[in-house]
């Protein structure tokens, strides 16, 4: 069976409570659900033998500037089995700008999560190792966030110290 | 050297390294127990790696590899900037195998614009995808070898390398940083002349890595410095997120070039190499016979390659030849709108991944209908394989972490992006 066709009947039969938007878009099928779901709707997606989506490939965030539910977290997932890629989103506001993390499924979204948390300022909870990844502790922006300029901000990554 | 102070090391660094199992601090390290500051400046980290080691004695207790040294914000800067603008910026990424990130970028655009190049050009495209693996794979073997002591063997493969390179110089005139793909196709056509130095290549190519290859196998030195060191197995280097070579040298068959097919790898015949003792010797034997099968594929390509356009005739998302634009109006029309605004690809996002060197090399564009794309995430092989450094080299000695980070061939440039 096609899992275009497979992967939504599994998890309207899993969640039937859930409520999620599929579109397939240039033969890229994703599916959008809520934040609070994120960690269970992803362990089940590894964890059934028909799917059996093991890989996680990648976690990143996009910021919509404007929008009410400002970032949309992106999982990337394949399925080794069947040789299909699949995306999960997840919305999450900046008033409550955090979601659970996915590390107690995958332990490879340690990193996905900590460059997520470095670029766009998104708190992942229950994450064993929440540092930045390729900023400066010290550094107070998050750099892919549309409001920050592409130029930095001066003064903001300060020159060593002289002795 | 210096001695560490905590000054210098983020107390976040030095929770995360010690864990709460331990009451050693950095300005006083018990008798046994030490934490060495591997890099960034270090000649075996393979660029500006850092990494934290937690030592007893010599054995390594934890590790925190530290990246972003050479964070560039390329993300930041592909939102800033045409699909067209960024093809050069992809070369900075894995700058040894500048034209497998170039095919990567173009082909996640063509995705996300719904276009295809025509068949010459995805012909090219292989060509110089797979002669990019054997230039990568080669520096990776010859560091690998020098890393442990072997100097001979880089010299041999770099010298082998610089054939590539000279065949870049003839079809796009640049040797490193090349720029040859446009989307909708490639720069200029394939000369016969960088045909026939491919095919010459390919030719001898077996045969000298063969005589490379001599100086190591059987070199005991070589052999014991990596059989067994860094194992992981194929179930653990999937959770760890591992691809490319580093994933196959522990038993998984994963290759986007079969997995998931692009270009015109799905008539092609070649073998997904895989070893299953998952140590670094196992990484190095992939990686040399991956090269063979690269070799394997180019002879392919230049024997299929049809003839035909190598660029889109689609003026609306290609741009279009300069003749073209000197003598006809709507050319020139388009011409003026793409570089001024972009190649506007509809509302949506795409994610499109390439099988590059180190490992899946995937970009996830999200459009908005501008000429920019609003979001670039730039999924990077080398970043994700060194996650499972720590897991690697717990255990093993400081002298393996340098043959242990040499097996997995991280690349900062695309690591830190």
């Amino acid at each position: 069976m096609n899992l275009k066709e497979l992967v939504p009947q599994k998890l309207q039969e899993k969640f039937p409570k859930l409520s999620f938007e599929f579109v397939d878009y240039r033969g890229d099928l994703s599916v959008k659900l809520e934040k609070e779901h994120i960690v269970e709707v992803c362990r089940f997606l590894k964890e059934e033998p028909e799917l059996e989506f093991r890989l996680c490939v990648d976690v990143t965030a996009i910021d919509w500037a404007k929008r009410k539910n400002r970032f949309t977290v992106v999982y990337h997932m394949f399925s080794l089995k069947h040789n299909f890629r699949l995306r999960l989103k997840a919305d999450v506001d900046e008033s409550e700008c955090c979601i659970d993390s996915v590390t107690s499924v995958w332990k490879t979204a340690d990193w996905h999560e900590r460059e997520t948390y470095d670029m766009f300022g998104i708190t992942f909870n229950n994450h064993p190792d929440l540092r930045r990844m390729y900023m400066p502790e010290e550094f107070e922006y998050y750099p892919l966030r549309k409001d920050f300029p592409l130029m930095g901000i001066p003064g903001s990554l300060p020159l060593p110290k002289k002795d | 050297m210096p001695k560490l102070t905590k000054d210098e090391v983020h107390p976040k660094i030095i929770e995360a390294l010690l864990g709460t199992d331990s009451d050693i601090s950095v300005d006083d390290a018990l008798e046994n127990e030490m934490v060495l500051n591997m890099g960034p400046q270090h000649p075996a980290t393979h660029g500006v790696l850092r990494v934290l080691l937690r030592l007893d004695g010599e054995t390594v207790v934890a590790s925190i590899p530290e990246l972003g040294y050479l964070h560039r914000g390329y993300e930041k800067m592909a939102e800033n900037m045409s699909y067209y603008e960024f093809i050069p910026h992809t070369d900075r990424l894995d700058y040894l195998s500048p034209m497998a990130n170039n095919v990567a970028w173009v082909l996640a655009v063509e995705k996300l614009a719904g276009i295809e190049a025509p068949p010459r050009a995805q012909y090219i495209r292989m060509m110089i995808a797979e002669l990019a693996r054997i230039a990568s794979h080669l520096v990776a073997i010859g560091s690998l070898a020098m890393d442990v002591g072997a100097l001979t063997v880089f010299l041999w493969t770099l010298r082998e390398r610089e054939k590539i390179l000279d065949i870049w110089d003839i079809l796009c005139g640049a040797r490193f940083t090349n720029s040859y793909t446009r989307i909708g196709g490639v720069a200029n056509d394939a000369q016969p002349e960088a045909l026939a130095k491919a095919k010459w290549f390919i030719d001898q190519f077996d045969e000298n890595l063969d005589e490379c290859e001599r100086l190591i196998n059987t070199n005991r030195i070589f052999i014991e410095r990596l059989e067994g060191a860094g194992v992981i197995s194929g179930n653990d280097a999937i959770e760890m997120g591992m691809t490319g070579p580093s994933l196959r040298g522990s038993g998984v068959a994963y290759d986007l070039r079969r997995n998931s097919p692009y270009l015109c790898y799905n008539d092609m015949d070649f073998n997904v190499v895989t070893y299953s003792e998952g140590d670094s010797l196992a990484r190095y034997f992939v990686r040399a016979d991956e090269a063979r099968e690269s070799a394997k594929i180019v002879r392919q390509v230049l024997d299929k390659m049809p003839q035909g356009e190598v660029l889109l005739n689609q003026p609306k998302k290609v741009l279009p030849h300069k003749t073209e634009i000197y003598t006809k109006m709507e050319e020139l029309i388009y011409d003026f709108m793409i570089v001024n605004f972009g190649i506007n690809p509809p509302e949506g996002d795409i994610y499109h991944a390439i099988e590059g060197s180190k490992g899946e090399l995937g970009f996830y564009l999200v459009s908005k209908g501008e000429g920019h794309p609003w979001r670039c995430k730039i999924r990077s092989p080398s970043m994700v394989n060194l996650q499972s450094l720590p897991h690697l080299i717990k255990g093993r000695m400081v002298s393996d972490v340098v043959a242990i980070i040499g097996s997995i061939d991280p690349i900062m440039g695309e690591a830190d992006k």
